[in-house]
C-alpha cells in the first residue's frame, strides 16, 4: 500500500534547533530508503514565503500569495512510499531526520476508482 | 446420536470457551474485523445443524475456524457481483492452504488481535472499548456502562477503529522485537486502564465494574502465558495484590474503608501469594519497570499484619527507584504519605506542600485529602477543614464524597 509521509515543521526552526538536521543527513536517509526499494519519491520543499495558492470556481481561476492555511507548522517536504502495511510506513517515518524537529503525518494513499 | 438440546449446549460450551480464539483466527485470515465477525456467527449458526446431523468434530475449533472461512467466502462471492474489487481477495482465501502448526497460530491469533486492538494508531479512547469488545466479547452496552458513556458513542469509537484498521492497513501481528518494548507498553497500559476503571469505581454494588476488573486481570494472565515479559508479571502482580483487597475496601453500606482501617482477615490470601510469587519473579531479572515496583509496593502492603507493622522504609525506598526513573507528580505524593508514616506527620505534610506549591496536582483531590489528614494528626484542625473542603469540591464519586463529608464531621 502507498503512504505520503507529509513532513511538517515550525519553519523558523527547520534548521536552527540543535537537532535540525543537516542535508547530507537528509539525503542519506532518502537513499536508505531508496535502497530497500520502498521509495517512490521524496522531496523537500522552499518556504510558504514562495507557495502561491490556486483556486477554480466557476471556471474562473483565483491567485493568492502563500499556503492554503496559516498554521504554526509548515509542510517541509514529503515522501511517498510503497510499505507493507502501517507499521512499516511508520518505521520509515519515525527515521526521518526532520521528525526530531517537526511532525511526520502518515496518511494511506487512496486508489481512485476507475 | 446426540439430541439437539445436547448440541445446543455443546455448541455454547464452545462458544464461551473458543469463540475469541476463533475470532481472532478469522480476523487473521479474512483481515476484516467485521466479516470475521460475521463468518463466527454463521460459523455456529450452521454448527447447531451439522454437529447433529455429522457428529461433534474432534477438532471442534478447527472446524469452527474453517467454516467461518468458507462462509465468508461465500459471502464475498455474493458482494463480488456488484464490486469487482473483491474477487481477488477471494482468489487468495481460496488459495490459502490449512496453516500448519495450527495450535500455536491460535494462541498467537489472540496475541495478535491484543496488540491490534491496543495499537497507539488508534486513539486511545477506542483502544479500551475496542479491546473489550473484540478480545473480551463484552457488550457495547456493557462497555458503555463501565465508563458512563452512551452506548452509542461506544459503538461509534468502535466503528471508527476498526475503519482505520482496515483502511490504514493496520497490520494484524505481534511486533518485532525492536518495537515490542513500545507496543507493550500501550497495551498495558489499556490493560491496566481497564483495572483501574473497574476498580476504582467499584464500591462492591456495581457487578458491571467489578466484571472489568477481572476481565483486566483475565487479559493479563492471557499475556503473561503468552508473553512472560518482566512488566507483564509485574502488572498482573499489581492488579492481583490490588484486587486482594476489594472485599474489604467498602463496608456492608457500599462507603468506602481506607487501607488503614481495612480488616485485614478479608483480603484474598490466594491472590496475595499469586501476586507475592510473581513479583518476585518479576524483579529477578533487569527488565522490570514501574508496573513492577508499584506491584512490589503493593506487596509489602499485602504481606503486613498491621498498618503500624507496615515496613514503610522499604516503601519509601521503593517509591525513590519510581520517581527516579519514572518521575511523577502522584508518585510523589504517594511517596510523601509514605514518608509520614515513616518520619512522622510534619515531614509528610512538607513534601505535599512542596508539591501543590509547585502548581502541581492542584485539582487532584487525593492530594488536599493527603493535605488534610496530616493536618488533623498535627491539630490543625482549621487547615484540616479547609484542605477537606477543597477535596470535596474536587471529588465526583459517591463513596469517596461520602467519606470526605465524614471526615469533615468528625472534625466538629
Amino acid at each position: 500500500m502507498k503512504y505520503l509521509c507529509l513532513v511538517y515543521c515550525d519553519e523558523a526552526l527547520l534548521h536552527s534547533l540543535p537537532d535540525s538536521p543537516e542535508d547530507a543527513e537528509c539525503m542519506a536517509y532518502a537513499e536508505s530508503i531508496q535502497g530497500s526499494g520502498r521509495m517512490i519519491a521524496a522531496e523537500a520543499l522552499k518556504p510558504v514565503q514562495t507557495a502561491t495558492t490556486v483556486r477554480v470556481r466557476a471556471g474562473h481561476m483565483s491567485l493568492t500569495d502563500g499556503p492554503f492555511a496559516e498554521t504554526k507548522e509548515q509542510l517541509a517536504g514529503f515522501y511517498l512510499v510503497d510499505a507493507r502495511d502501517l507499521n512499516e510506513a511508520l518505521n520509515i517515518a519515525r527515521g526521518i531526520p526532520a521528525a526530531r524537529v517537526g511532525s511526520v503525518e502518515v496518511r494511506p494513499v487512496r486508489e481512485l476508482q476507475p | 446420536m446426540n439430541s439437539e438440546g445436547q448440541i445446543r449446549d455443546e455448541v455454547a460450551a464452545v462458544y464461551r470457551r473458543d469463540s475469541r480464539r476463533i475470532l481472532a483466527t478469522l480476523i487473521r485470515l479474512l483481515g476484516d474485523f467485521d466479516l470475521a465477525e460475521e463468518a463466527l456467527h454463521d460459523a455456529f449458526f450452521i454448527a447447531v445443524e451439522r454437529w447433529q446431523r455429522d457428529g461433534i468434530p474432534d477438532n471442534p475449533r478447527a472446524w469452527l475456524v474453517s467454516a467461518g472461512r468458507f462462509k465468508a467466502i461465500d459471502a464475498l462471492r455474493r458482494r463480488a457481483r456488484f464490486d469487482r474489487s473483491q474477487a481477488d481477495l477471494i482468489m487468495l482465501l481460496e488459495g490459502e492452504a490449512q496453516d500448519p502448526g495450527e495450535q500455536e497460530l491460535l494462541v498467537d491469533d489472540r496475541l495478535r488481535l491484543i496488540f491490534t486492538c491496543c495499537h497507539p494508531a488508534l486513539a486511545f479512547d477506542a483502544q479500551v472499548p475496542l479491546t473489550l469488545r473484540e478480545v473480551c466479547d463484552l457488550t457495547t452496552e456493557q462497555i458503555a456502562r463501565a465508563f458512563l458513556q452512551s452506548p452509542a458513542t461506544i459503538a461509534q469509537r468502535i466503528v471508527r477503529a476498526k475503519a482505520k484498521i482496515r483502511d490504514a492497513k493496520i497490520p494484524y501481528q505481534v511486533p518485532e522485537l525492536g518495537e515490542l518494548p513500545e507496543r507493550l507498553e500501550s497495551v498495558l497500559r489499556v490493560i491496566y486502564l481497564v483495572f483501574n476503571e473497574g476498580y476504582s469505581a467499584s464500591s462492591g454494588e456495581d457487578v458491571t465494574t467489578r466484571a472489568l476488573t477481572d476481565e483486566a486481570i483475565r487479559l493479563g494472565r492471557l499475556l503473561a502465558q503468552l508473553l512472560p515479559d518482566a512488566e507483564v508479571l509485574g502488572l498482573l502482580a499489581l492488579m492481583l495484590l490490588q484486587a486482594s483487597r476489594q472485599n474489604a475496601r467498602s463496608d456492608t453500606n457500599g462507603e468506602l474503608v481506607l487501607l488503614d482501617e481495612q480488616d485485614r482477615s478479608l483480603w484474598d490470601r490466594a491472590q496475595i501469594e499469586e501476586g507475592s510469587q510473581l513479583v518476585r519473579q518479576a524483579l529477578s531479572g533487569r527488565e522490570f519497570g514501574p508496573y513492577s515496583v508499584q506491584a512490589a509496593i503493593a506487596a509489602l502492603h499485602a504481606e503486613a499484619p498491621s498498618a503500624e507493622a507496615t515496613d514503610w522504609d522499604e516503601i519509601v525506598g521503593l517509591y525513590d527507584v519510581l520517581q527516579r526513573h519514572w518521575p511523577s507528580p502522584v508518585v510523589e505524593l504517594n511517596r510523601a504519605a509514605a514518608l509520614a508514616r515513616r518520619d512522622g506527620a510534619q515531614v509528610g505534610l512538607r513534601a505535599v506542600e512542596a508539591i501543590l506549591e509547585r502548581g502541581e496536582l492542584g485539582e487532584y483531590h487525593l492530594a488536599h485529602a493527603a493535605r488534610a489528614e496530616l493536618h488533623r494528626q498535627l491539630g490543625n484542625t482549621e487547615q484540616a477543614r479547609e484542605a477537606w473542603q477543597q477535596a470535596l469540591t474536587l471529588t465526583r464519586q459517591g463513596p469517596e464524597r461520602r467519606h470526605i463529608e465524614r471526615r469533615l464531621r468528625e472534625l466538629g
